[in-house]
C-alpha cells in the first residue's frame, strides 16, 4: 500500500508541474486585432452546422483570423455561458448560429458591450436596440425559387415521356414548423415549380422537428403514398433525401448536395453561403466599422448559392436557371410577385407581416407594395417573415 | 490421501468492509489508472499529448472564474436532483422518474412566469412558482408511489413511463408558448421585464442554486440519519414485512416519502427555469435525472458522499467538452472518455467488495 500512495503523490506532482508550464503556450499574435468565436447546436454531423462550420473556417482562414469553435451548445443557458466564455478568452466577435440561441446571446451582449455579437436566422435585432447584436441570413427563397425551376422542369419531362399525366405533377414537402422561415421556403420552391409548370400542385407535412431522421423519413413516404411525384425538404437529417432514393423519387435537397448518398434521385440543392457575411462582419470587426443589425445576403454577395445538378436533371435545367437567377440579380423578377399566386382566390395585395417578435402574433409592417411580397427586405429584418397560405399548396397536418 | 483437487485459477471472496482510507486509496487508484488509458488513447487516436489533455480537462472545469462558478452550479443542480433520488432509493423504492419530475416542476414555474406576470406583484409569484413547482414534482412522485402502495405496481416502470408524459406536456406547451409563432421555442421568458426571474445573491447568478444544494444536502443527512421518517425508511427498505411487523405503515411511508423525492425534484425544475434557462424546453433536465441514479448509487446514498460524485462527474463533463474545443474534436471523443473514466470508479467498486485469489503454486501441496 506504501507503494501505491507513493505513485500517487509523484503522478499528483508530475502533473501539476506540467500544468504550470502547459498555460503558456498561446499562439502569437498574427497583426488582426480580430478573434473570433463561434458557437454551433450540433457538430458537423448535422448538415446544418456543417454548413456554418465550413464557411466559418474558410473566412477566418482566409482572412488568417484566430478563432475558437464549440459545437453542441444546446438552446438554453449554456448558449449565453458559451458566448461569455468566448468573451472571457478574448474573442471580440462571437456568432451563433441556432434559433433558439438568440435570447441567450442577447444576454450576453448586453454583458459585453465591447465584443461583437452576430447571430443567424433571429429576430429580434431591430428591435433589442443593441448596438452589438447582430442578426443576419439570406434571400435563400430565391435559391429555393431557382430549385423549384428544376423541380418544374423534372415535372415537364415527366409529363413529356407520359410517366405522369399533368394533374398527377404534385410535389411534397416535409418540413419542420409552421413557421415563417418554412413557409416562406416551401411557397417559393413551389412559386419556382410553378412558373415553369403551370399545373403543379403540393402537399406539406411538419415533422415538428429540425432535426428527426425518422419523421423526415416518415414524412416522406407518407407524401410518396399520397401521389407526390416529386419531394424536397426543410429540415436537416438525410431523412427525406433516402427515403427518396429508396422510393426512386426524384429530391430536391437543401444544406447541401445529398448526391453521394442519393446519386439516382437527386436533382439539386440551395444553401446559404455564410462565408461572405462572416468576412464582413469580421471586417468590420477589424476596421471598427458598425455591423448592419441586419444582414441579409443575396445571390449577388455569393451567400445564396445551388449546388450542381444531379444527373437526374431534365434537360436545359441550367439555362431555365440562369436566366431566372439573371432576372433575380437585376430586379426584374421577384418570387413573392403578387400577380403569380393567390390566396382564398385572391389577389394579396395588402399583407400586415408579424416583423417585430412580440408576444400577440399580429402584423406589425406592411409587407406588399410594388407588386410584390417584400421578403427579408431592407428595412423589415433578415430573417423570413413571409407566413402566407397561398393557393395550390396543401398543408396535411399544422399541429406544429 | 494425496488426491488433486483442481483449483481454478482465481476465486472470488467477499471482502469484509474495508476502512474508508482504504477504500478511498482503491477509488483514487481506479481514477489514476482510467486518466492513464484515457492519456494512451488519446495519443493513439489522434497524437495530441496526454498531460495537455489532462491539463485542458482542468482548465475546462476551473479554466476561468465564470468557468469554476458554472462547474459548481452544475454540481449543484446534478446534487439536488441526486439528493432528491435518494430516499426512495433508501426505501428500495427505484425512482426512475427524476426527469419527469424535474420538467414537470419547471412546467409549472414556467406557467407561473407567463401567465401571472403583470398580474400580479413578483414577490408573489415568486412565491406562487415555488409552491407550484414543489407541488406539481410532488404529485409526480405520487401517482406512481400511490399504485405501488395500493396494488404492488412496479415503480420502476410507472415513474419511467411518467417521464414521458412530462416531457409530452412541455412539448405541446411549448407550442402553446412558442415566440414568434411557428418556431417551436419559448425562449427567454420575461426577458425584459425579469419577472419571475429568482434573485441574484450577493450579485451572483451561480450562488443561489449552490447554497440551495449545500442546505440540502445537510438536512437530507439529518432526515436520513436523525430522524424518525429517516429510520422508516431504511426498516422498510431493509424489509417490508419487519416494517408491519414493528407497527411502521408501510404505504404512508412509500407515498410520504415518494412526495418528499418528488418535491425536492420540482424544486430542481423551479432552480432551471426560474433561476437558470428562464425557459422552459423538453430537454431541459438533460437526462440528469438518470445520470443522478448514478450519482446515488456510486455514493451508496449518503448524501455527502454524493456531493463528490456529482463534482466527479461534471467535473469530466465539462473538462471532456472542453477537449472537443481545443483540440477541435468531436464531442463524441469527450463521451469516450468520460465512459472509460466511469467504468473504472464503477468498477472499482467490486474490488472494494471483493478480492480476488490467485491460486498459488507453492501453497498447493501444503493446503491440501
Amino acid at each position: 500500500m506504501k507503494k501505491s500512495v507513493k505513485w500517487v503523490a509523484a503522478t499528483a506532482a508530475v502533473m501539476l508541474t506540467l500544468s504550470a508550464t502547459a498555460g503558456m503556450t498561446s499562439s502569437a499574435d498574427e497583426g488582426t486585432t480580430v478573434k473570433a468565436g463561434f458557437i454551433f447546436l450540433h457538430d458537423e454531423n448535422s448538415t446544418y452546422d456543417l454548413n456554418f462550420i465550413n464557411a466559418a473556417k474558410e473566412a477566418c482562414e482566409e482572412m488568417g483570423i484566430e478563432y475558437v469553435f464549440k459545437t453542441g451548445i444546446p438552446e438554453g443557458q449554456e448558449a449565453y455561458d458559451a458566448a461569455c466564455e468566448l468573451a472571457d478568452a478574448g474573442c471580440n466577435f462571437v456568432f451563433a448560429d441556432s434559433f433558439g440561441h438568440e435570447d441567450y446571446i442577447i444576454e450576453a451582449a448586453r454583458e459585453f458591450p465591447d465584443v461583437q455579437f452576430c447571430h443567424a436566422t433571429g429576430t429580434k435585432a431591430h428591435t433589442e436596440g443593441l448596438d452589438n447584436f447582430h442578426n443576419a441570413f439570406a434571400s435563400i427563397y430565391e435559391g429555393r425559387y431557382l430549385a423549384g425551376i428544376t423541380a418544374g422542369m423534372k415535372l415537364n419531362e415527366m409529363i413529356a415521356n407520359g410517366e405522369i399525366t399533368e394533374d398527377q405533377a404534385k410535389m411534397g414537402y416535409v418540413g419542420a414548423y409552421t413557421y415563417a422561415e418554412v413557409i416562406s421556403g416551401y411557397t417559393s420552391f413551389f412559386l419556382g415549380a410553378r412558373s415553369v409548370c403551370p399545373s403543379v400542385t403540393m402537399e406539406v407535412t411538419f415533422t415538428g422537428s429540425w432535426y428527426d431522421e425518422t419523421a423526415e423519413k416518415e414524412g416522406a413516404n407518407k407524401l410518396i403514398d399520397d401521389g407526390c411525384v416529386l419531394i424536397s425538404q426543410h429540415a436537416d437529417s438525410m431523412g427525406a433525401p433516402t427515403a427518396c432514393e429508396t422510393a426512386g423519387v426524384p429530391n430536391v435537397s437543401y444544406n447541401g448536395s445529398t448526391e453521394s448518398a442519393c446519386p439516382n434521385t437527386f436533382l439539386v440543392s440551395s444553401r446559404i453561403n455564410w462565408a461572405p457575411y462572416f468576412e464582413y462582419a469580421m471586417g468590420c470587426v477589424e476596421s471598427g466599422d458598425a455591423i448592419d443589425a441586419d444582414w441579409t445576403g443575396d445571390l449577388k454577395t455569393g451567400s445564396v448559392e445551388l449546388t450542381s445538378l444531379g444527373k437526374a436533371v431534365a434537360e436545359g435545367t441550367q439555362e431555365a436557371i440562369d436566366e431566372a437567377a439573371a432576372k433575380l440579380e437585376d430586379g426584374s423578377l421577384h418570387v413573392f410577385d403578387i400577380s403569380t399566386f393567390t390566396v382564398d382566390g385572391k389577389t394579396l395585395d395588402s399583407y400586415m407581416a408579424d416583423v417585430d417578435t412580440d408576444a400577440d402574433y399580429e402584423g406589425d409592417h406592411e409587407a406588399v407594395s410594388d407588386g410584390y411580397f417584400h421578403e427579408s427586405a431592407e428595412g423589415y429584418r433578415s430573417a423570413p417573415y413571409f407566413d402566407v397560405q397561398i393557393d395550390g399548396i396543401t398543408l396535411l397536418d399544422t399541429q406544429f | 490421501m494425496n488426491s488433486k483437487v483442481k483449483e481454478p485459477l482465481f476465486h472470488i471472496v467477499k471482502r469484509d468492509a474495508l476502512p474508508w482510507q482504504r477504500g478511498l486509496r482503491i477509488r483514487l487508484l481506479a481514477i489514476l489508472a482510467a486518466l492513464v488509458v484515457c492519456g494512451i488513447l488519446t495519443t493513439v487516436l489522434t497524437g495530441i499529448n496526454p498531460v495537455q489533455v489532462y491539463v485542458t480537462i482542468f482548465m475546462g472545469a476551473f479554466g476561468t472564474a465564470r468557468k469554476s462558478w458554472i462547474t459548481f452550479q452544475n454540481v449543484a443542480i446534478l446534487l439536488l436532483i441526486s439528493l432528491a433520488l435518494t430516499p426512495a432509493f433508501r426505501m428500495r423504492f427505484w425512482n426512475i422518474g427524476g426527469e419527469g419530475q424535474v420538467l414537470i416542476g419547471g412546467l409549472a414555474a414556467a406557467a407561473c412566469m407567463i401567465c401571472l406576470a403583470g398580474k400580479l406583484p413578483n414577490a408573489l409569484i415568486i412565491l406562487l412558482m415555488f409552491v407550484t413547482s414543489l407541488a406539481a414534482g410532488a404529485v409526480w412522485g405520487l401517482i406512481p408511489a400511490f399504485f405501488k402502495a395500493k396494488w404492488n405496481t412496479n415503480e420502476t416502470l410507472s415513474t419511467l413511463m411518467m417521464n414521458y408524459i412530462a416531457t409530452q406536456l412541455v412539448a405541446f406547451f411549448t407550442i402553446v408558448w412558442e415566440m414568434p409563432k411557428g418556431s417551436g421555442k419559448i425562449g427567454i421568458i420575461n426577458q425584459k421585464t425579469n419577472i419571475g426571474w429568482l434573485p441574484n445573491l450577493f450579485g451572483s447568478k451561480y450562488l443561489l442554486t449552490i447554497l440551495i444544494a449545500v442546505v440540502m444536502m445537510i438536512l437530507l443527512y439529518i432526515y436520513f440519519v436523525y430522524s424518525k421518517h429517516g429510520y422508516e425508511i431504511a426498516v422498510v427498505g431493509e424489509s417490508e414485512n419487519t416494517a408491519r411487523y414493528v407497527g411502521i405503515k408501510v404505504e404512508k411511508v412509500i407515498m410520504r416519502t415518494m412526495v418528499l423525492s418528488g418535491a425536492v425534484c420540482g424544486m430542481v425544475g423551479l432552480l432551471l427555469v426560474g433561476g437558470i434557462n428562464h425557459t422552459v424546453t423538453t430537454t431541459i433536465a438533460n437526462g440528469q435525472g438518470f445520470t443522478a441514479v448514478m450519482v446515488s448509487w456510486m455514493a451508496k446514498f449518503n448524501p455527502f458522499t454524493m456531493a463528490f460524485t456529482s463534482f466527479l462527474i461534471v467535473f469530466l463533463n465539462r473538462g471532456a467538452s472542453e477537449i472537443s474545443t481545443t483540440f477541435g474534436l468531436n464531442q463524441s471523443f469527450a463521451d469516450i472518455l468520460t465512459g472509460i473514466i466511469l467504468f473504472f470508479i464503477i468498477g472499482c467498486e467490486f474490488f472494494i467488495s471483493y478480492k480476488i485469489h490467485f491460486r498459488k503454486k507453492s501453497e498447493k501441496g501444503a493446503e491440501n
